[in-house]
């Protein structure tokens, strides 16, 4: 009795300790830039800058690095050029104190102007630190860009500003061009389909008129290996993410093979197969030749996923009963269960680090209501993101290792969403028919 | 005027039905005999054209398969041959001959003056009744009506493929039915399709489907259902019979479910 209190109590650090580790990781507390933002003009391209302007806003909010300063407190005057600035201006808004001060209280301004030229939209965009008396030294970035002369042209000059701005800032990786591979029954069939980050320009991929699942994006994002009933039982296929074409896969001998997803290195596949009676890890090369059997249980396993730092570990999801994540290592020696046993666990996704899982889990709900976690992989200490807003799936990071994009049911059909790794800042990006299986690749 | 085009071919179609059935097939009868050899032979000398004292064969019938014997005498011939394959023959002689239908056999025999033929009839009648041909489709309905109305759906618990006593019940009366089945489409395969209700995960349900559809076939192999007939397929949860988020549809989405096979 005594023995169990002491332990009690020798523990309670060390969780603390790790809680706290995990909350670091994904809110991130330290004090944020605090950024204000302009709005821009445009000289012979005005019409544009509705758009341009929400989009740069959008998407520096959107990052999560930044303490966005409210547009309705800032100063009369914006400055557009660096000649505009001079030392004082009376809180008026030319001088960099009367943005540092009450009430915008911003550590950086960021303003510029976009213009007509030569029949293109050309954008100089600035950054300067306002704690700087002097303009001269204040100055962090001075950038220009050129974009079509129409709104399309601005939204991607403001993404290409924005992106600038962010990596300066230290976001990792970056956002830009890249690409949530995901299932659409829009067009009346699950087909694979594609759209920028933002949820922009979705394009259908596939078209079997059958169902076709499951799509994992190779790290380079050239290719898309998905799971399709098009030739009767589920095999895995693979497609060419530039020009949409078929490339050959060999499937094996079995009523399954299923939940493809890529090495790090973009070289090997991972998949499972009822090849030997009952679904199985195994790995082959990217044709699918040269498969080899990686498990040996007696269980029900799916959904391999390597880890992008360690090619060795692999997670993956197993029965024999109430699925929860395992790893276990590329030999298929050392399984052992990730999650504690609770509930329903599945779709573990590596954050790029290596270090942290995002992943569904019915801990705490009823069975089948899933939610979004993020897992410390060496601690084993996780939180809990999604909060029942219906079923919340297949979360994967982007990029940048900030963002996560999921599936939820919580308008009523599933429809794919982003949100930032505290669940904060989440973003609808579709909307038509039943979207599931977001994947997110670098482009 | 319909009434009467109707019965006209109904009663053509059964002239030719009969025609076509070589049973009661009516032979032609033989050509009158040649004057020649009926008249007396003339006692003046002079070239004449040959003379065929026989041409028979016996039996006159048979039933297919077996053979009869052609007998023939010709005088007066330089050459003489029958039909029907057999070319040139002697002028007297016999051959076995083993017709496939009724067939009738020419004896044509020559010689410088001109010739003369003769004609011999085997009449085949078939067999003992044939076999009666297949019940028409209306009868036995369409494999996929079939496959629907008479193999019911084996339920499953939750996250298991354990056969229970209510499918174990459903299964043996499906062997029994997918034996019929197999009767009246020879050449059918069958899909055992094993599904899932919406609660686990979509990937690991397609592992569950499959252990539920694998376990259907064993039972039913087992009860003496060819195992080639019986392809699985799981589609986890990507085909429901119905969505409401209740038990009532769960149970009956965890289920094997039969379908015509690819």
């Amino acid at each position: 009795m005594l023995g169990f209190a002491v332990l009690a109590v020798a523990a309670i650090p060390a969780i603390l300790l790790a809680q706290d580790t995990i909350t670091t990781f994904i809110t991130q507390t330290e004090a944020k830039p605090a950024l204000a933002v302009t709005d821009f003009r445009g000289s012979g391209s005005q019409q544009f800058m509705a758009p341009f302007n929400s989009t740069l806003f959008s998407d520096l909010d959107g990052s999560g690095l930044f303490d966005m300063k409210a547009k309705s407190v800032f100063p009369l005057n914006n400055p557009q050029r660096p000649e505009d600035l001079r030392p004082s201006d009376n809180n008026q808004g030319f001088a960099l104190a009367d943005w540092s001060g009450t009430p915008v209280s911003a550590s950086h301004l960021v303003f510029g102007y976009t213009a007509a030229q030569n029949g293109a939209l050309v954008l100089y965009g600035y950054v300067y630190d306002t704690r700087q008396t002097n303009p001269q030294s204040a100055q962090l970035m001075a950038q220009r860009y050129v974009g079509s002369l129409d709104e399309a042209g601005a939204i991607h000059v403001a993404h290409e500003f924005a992106n600038d701005i962010i990596t300066k800032f230290g976001g990792a990786g970056s956002l830009l061009g890249s690409r949530v591979y995901f299932v659409s029954d829009r067009s009346g069939n699950s087909e694979i389909w594609a759209m920028d980050w933002d949820g922009n320009n979705q394009k259908q991929l596939t078209s079997w008129k059958s169902i076709s699942i499951m799509p994992a994006v190779s790290p380079d994002g050239s290719r898309v290996a998905y799971t399709t009933f098009a030739k009767g039982t589920p095999r895995i296929m693979m497609l060419d993410t530039l020009t949409g074409r078929a490339l050959p896969f060999y499937n094996q001998e079995a009523s399954l093979n299923a939940n493809a997803s890529f090495t790090p290195d973009g070289k090997q596949i991972y998949y499972s197969s009822t090849a030997s009676g009952i679904a199985q890890i195994y790995v082959a090369g990217l044709d699918g030749q040269g498969f080899r059997r990686i498990s040996h249980r007696d269980a029900i396993e799916v959904e391999p996923k390597v880890n992008p730092k360690n090619p060795a570990q692999l997670m993956f999801v197993a029965g024999p009963s109430h699925q929860q994540i395992f790893q276990m290592n590329s030999d298929g020696a050392g399984v052992d269960r990730v999650t504690n046993g609770e509930g329903e666990a599945a779709n573990p996704a590596w954050h790029p680090d290596g270090q942290h899982l995002a992943f569904s889990w019915t801990r705490g709900y009823a069975t089948g209501n899933f939610n979004i976690f993020v897992m410390d992989v060496g601690s084993r200490q996780y939180l809990q993101l999604t909060h029942s807003e219906g079923r919340n799936e297949n979360p994967c990071w982007g990029p940048d290792g900030r963002h996560i994009v999921f599936m939820s049911n919580r308008s009523g059909k599933s429809q794919i969403y982003t949100m930032l790794a505290d669940g904060s800042q989440v973003k609808q990006l579709t909307a038509q028919g039943t979207n599931r299986f977001p994947a997110w690749g670098v482009k | 005027m319909k009434n009467y085009r109707s019965l006209f071919v109904g009663f053509l179609s059964l002239v030719v039905f009969a025609a076509g059935c070589g049973k009661k097939a009516p032979v032609p009868p033989p050509p009158p005999p040649p004057a020649q050899s009926a008249a007396p032979a003339p006692t003046t000398t002079g070239p004449q054209r040959p003379v065929v004292a026989e041409f028979a064969v016996e039996p006159s019938t048979i039933e297919r398969g077996q053979s009869a014997v052609l007998r023939w005498n010709v005088t007066g011939s330089t050459n003489a041959a029958i039909d029907n394959g057999m070319g040139t023959v002697p002028p007297n002689g016999n051959r076995r001959v083993t017709p496939g239908d009724t067939t009738t056999y020419t004896l044509t025999a020559m010689n410088a003056i001109g010739n003369i033929t003769a004609t011999a009839t085997v009449t085949v009648t078939g067999p003992a009744a044939p076999p009666p041909p297949p019940p028409s489709s209306s009868s036995r309905g369409t494999l996929e009506s079939r496959v629907q109305s008479d193999l019911r759906d084996a339920l499953y618990d939750y996250d298991s493929n354990n056969i229970r006593d209510d499918a174990r019940a459903a299964l043996t009366a499906d062997a029994e039915a997918l034996r019929r089945i197999f009767v009246d489409f020879p050449g059918a395969s069958v899909a055992v399709e094993g599904h899932c209700d919406e609660r686990g995960s979509a990937e690991y349900n397609l592992g569950l489907g499959d252990r539920r559809a694998s376990s259907a076939r064993d039972f039913l192999v087992q009860l003496g259902v060819p195992v080639d007939r019986l392809k699985t397929i799981s589609y986890g949860k990507e085909r429901p019979a119905c969505t409401e988020s209740d038990e009532t549809c769960w149970q009956r989405n965890r289920r094997a479910h039969f379908s015509v096979g690819q």
